[in-house]
């Protein structure tokens, strides 16, 4: 059990786009903070610790960008620590907040990142090089071709359809124009995703998320900081994570202990951190999802693993509607990973439009009675996952 | 390969990377590919598990045991998982082409490596011969070099 209770009490987001020219990296992330500090009604002398959410940093391309950060993020005199758990990166950045605070170390740290993933055109060459150069490089693997191949296990155990993914996209396009910040954003058809150019099979283009440019922060303190600073704070009720091999032929067939394809680690943390938040009944007690979600095929085995629903069944729900805004579970009202995907702040930034949610802070986005929300983030080879409840009652 | 965003004079500061590396193999690694110099596939296997490995394993992730034995796969194996690319990605090969994860004869896990002979003109009914499930066998070139390129797989019945 943690010795405290900790929530969510400042969000910052800046918008997501391919470019900011108008900023550097560092200015991105100081942006963020700034806003997340404002939010939460606090200066930097309040804050005892910084957490900074930073994947491979190829993309913006100063190695460990981090150190540049320090000044621009105000962390100068204070502990610091970098995440980096590949797409899960946010998630996890999150999660050493709040084991901070939870812990009593500290009462309120600060958890920022920026990415900036359209700095290069070579972004899949590096998403290349995240497999070693023995067995798995040469052989063409980047993060499209690798969910591809697990969509193909999909698809043929469970009979899911491309047309059942491209109404997850339409969906997704069509909830982020109501998020001032996302990305891609606007009206679509099944048939314009459809006939989008075929990338790696089953995708084609607009199954795929955007590279993103931006930052986000949060600022995580324990319960007194937060009844003082916040009149409805987000309370992190659970916490979950999981790793597993990067190996992605040792999740596939009869000797697995694990099926690649159903995302089962997303069940291994969900059990974890609804143990955690007395989440007995997830699609009565959740009313919305905030799931990392880079490929259209990617939501229906996290629904599944979260138990949301019956293994096999969530495209068949997603079909009648029942993941919209106002349906049986609102999923990704932001538009999710499929519209914004600045990688090593993406999992934070699920936890953030969750946190917005829960705070009654979600503008025209917001889920009316929201009393829980989950995040979740997805990194590597679909190998580090990790489940965050937030609410707005601390047990 | 794509163009650096088009930016008006004083806006940006170009930069490139150019990083080498000897990547050192270690013993495992340097038996399989050793092996493949010989157009032989070896896989690891721990007695104590009863799995065997492909890419081999120095230690079992089931038992925590060492992998104690070197067997060699088979020729033969059946997909697991397939796609066919069709869009150009930066420093990988012109498309298309299809790559499959693949379990061989008396290996527990799948390994990943190209598809070749197969008409890619049509995505949909090529990928309709690529379902899990379906046999295919290993061929290697003619002139192995110790890379994982020494093999790819061809579909049994085309073979």
């Amino acid at each position: 059990m943690p010795k405290n209770r900790a929530a969510i009490i400042g969000v910052g987001e800046t918008a997501f786009r391919s470019h900011h020219p108008d900023k550097t990296y560092v200015e991105l992330a100081q942006e963020a903070t700034i806003k997340a500090l404002a939010d939460a009604g606090l200066t930097m002398d309040a804050v005892d610790a910084v957490v900074f959410s930073m994947a491979p940093t190829q993309f913006m391309g100063v190695n460990d960008a981090d150190k540049w950060a320090i000044d621009s993020i105000f962390a100068a005199g204070k502990p610091f620590l970098r995440v980096h758990t590949g797409g899960a990166t946010g998630g996890s950045a999150l999660h050493a907040a709040y084991a901070h605070v939870a812990s009593g170390m500290f009462r309120t740290v600060l958890v920022v990142g920026a990415d900036r993933i359209s700095e290069t055109p070579d972004a899949q060459h590096i998403l290349n090089l995240i497999w070693d150069h023995f067995y798995e490089h040469d052989v063409a693997l980047n993060t499209i071709t690798m969910t591809a191949l697990s969509t193909h296990r999909q698809m043929h155990f469970h009979g899911t359809t491309e047309e059942q993914f491209a109404r997850v996209v339409v969906r997704a396009r069509r909830n982020a124009m109501k998020n001032p910040y996302a990305h891609l954003k606007g009206m679509i058809t099944v048939d314009d995703v459809l006939r989008s150019p075929r990338v790696s099979w089953p995708y084609r283009l607009y199954d795929i998320c955007p590279r993103s440019s931006g930052a986000a922060a949060v600022i995580v303190a324990d319960e007194g900081v937060a009844k003082r600073q916040c009149s409805r704070p987000a309370f992190i009720k659970g916490i979950g994570a999981v790793a597993n091999t990067v190996f992605m032929g040792d999740r596939m067939g009869p000797y697995a202990d694990t099926e690649l394809s159903e995302i089962p680690e997303a069940a291994y943390a969900g059990r974890e951190a609804y143990a955690q938040a007395g989440i007995t009944d997830p699609i009565r007690q959740i009313q919305v999802v905030e799931l990392y979600d880079p490929f259209s095929s990617t939501q229906f085995p996290q629904l599944e693993s979260l138990n949301f629903c019956k293994r096999g069944e969530a495209a068949k729900l997603s079909d009648e509607g029942a993941f919209e805004p106002g349906g049986l579970l609102t999923v990704n009202p932001s538009g999710g990973t499929l519209c914004t995907n600045p990688i090593g702040v993406t999992g934070l930034v699920r936890v953030a439009d969750a946190a917005l949610q829960v705070m009654g802070k979600a503008g025209e986005a917001q889920v009316p009675g929201v009393r829980n929300a989950l995040a979740t983030a997805l990194g590597g080879s679909v190998q580090f996952v990790t489940c965050t409840i937030l609410g707005t009652d601390p047990t | 390969m794509e163009k650096l965003p088009e930016k008006k004079d004083g806006d940006v500061i170009h930069g490139e990377w150019n990083v080498r590396y000897a990547y050192s193999m270690g013993k495992v690694a340097g038996k399989f590919f050793e092996g493949l110099r010989r157009k032989k596939i070896l896989a690891t296997r721990c007695t104590k598990s009863g799995i065997s490995y492909l890419p081999p394993r120095a230690y079992c992730e089931r038992s925590f045991e060492p992998c104690d034995e070197w067997v060699e796969a088979g020729r033969d194996g059946v997909i697991e998982a397939a796609t066919i690319v069709t869009a150009a990605f930066e420093n990988l090969p012109r498309p298309p082409y299809a790559i499959a994860y693949v379990r061989l004869q008396g290996v527990s896990t799948a390994m990943i490596n190209y598809v070749h002979g197969l008409d890619l003109g049509d995505v949909d009914s090529a990928m309709a011969r690529l379902k899990p499930g379906t046999p295919v066998s290993v061929e290697f070139v003619e002139t192995p070099v110790g890379r994982v390129t020494d093999f790819h797989y061809v579909l049994r019945s085309a073979s």
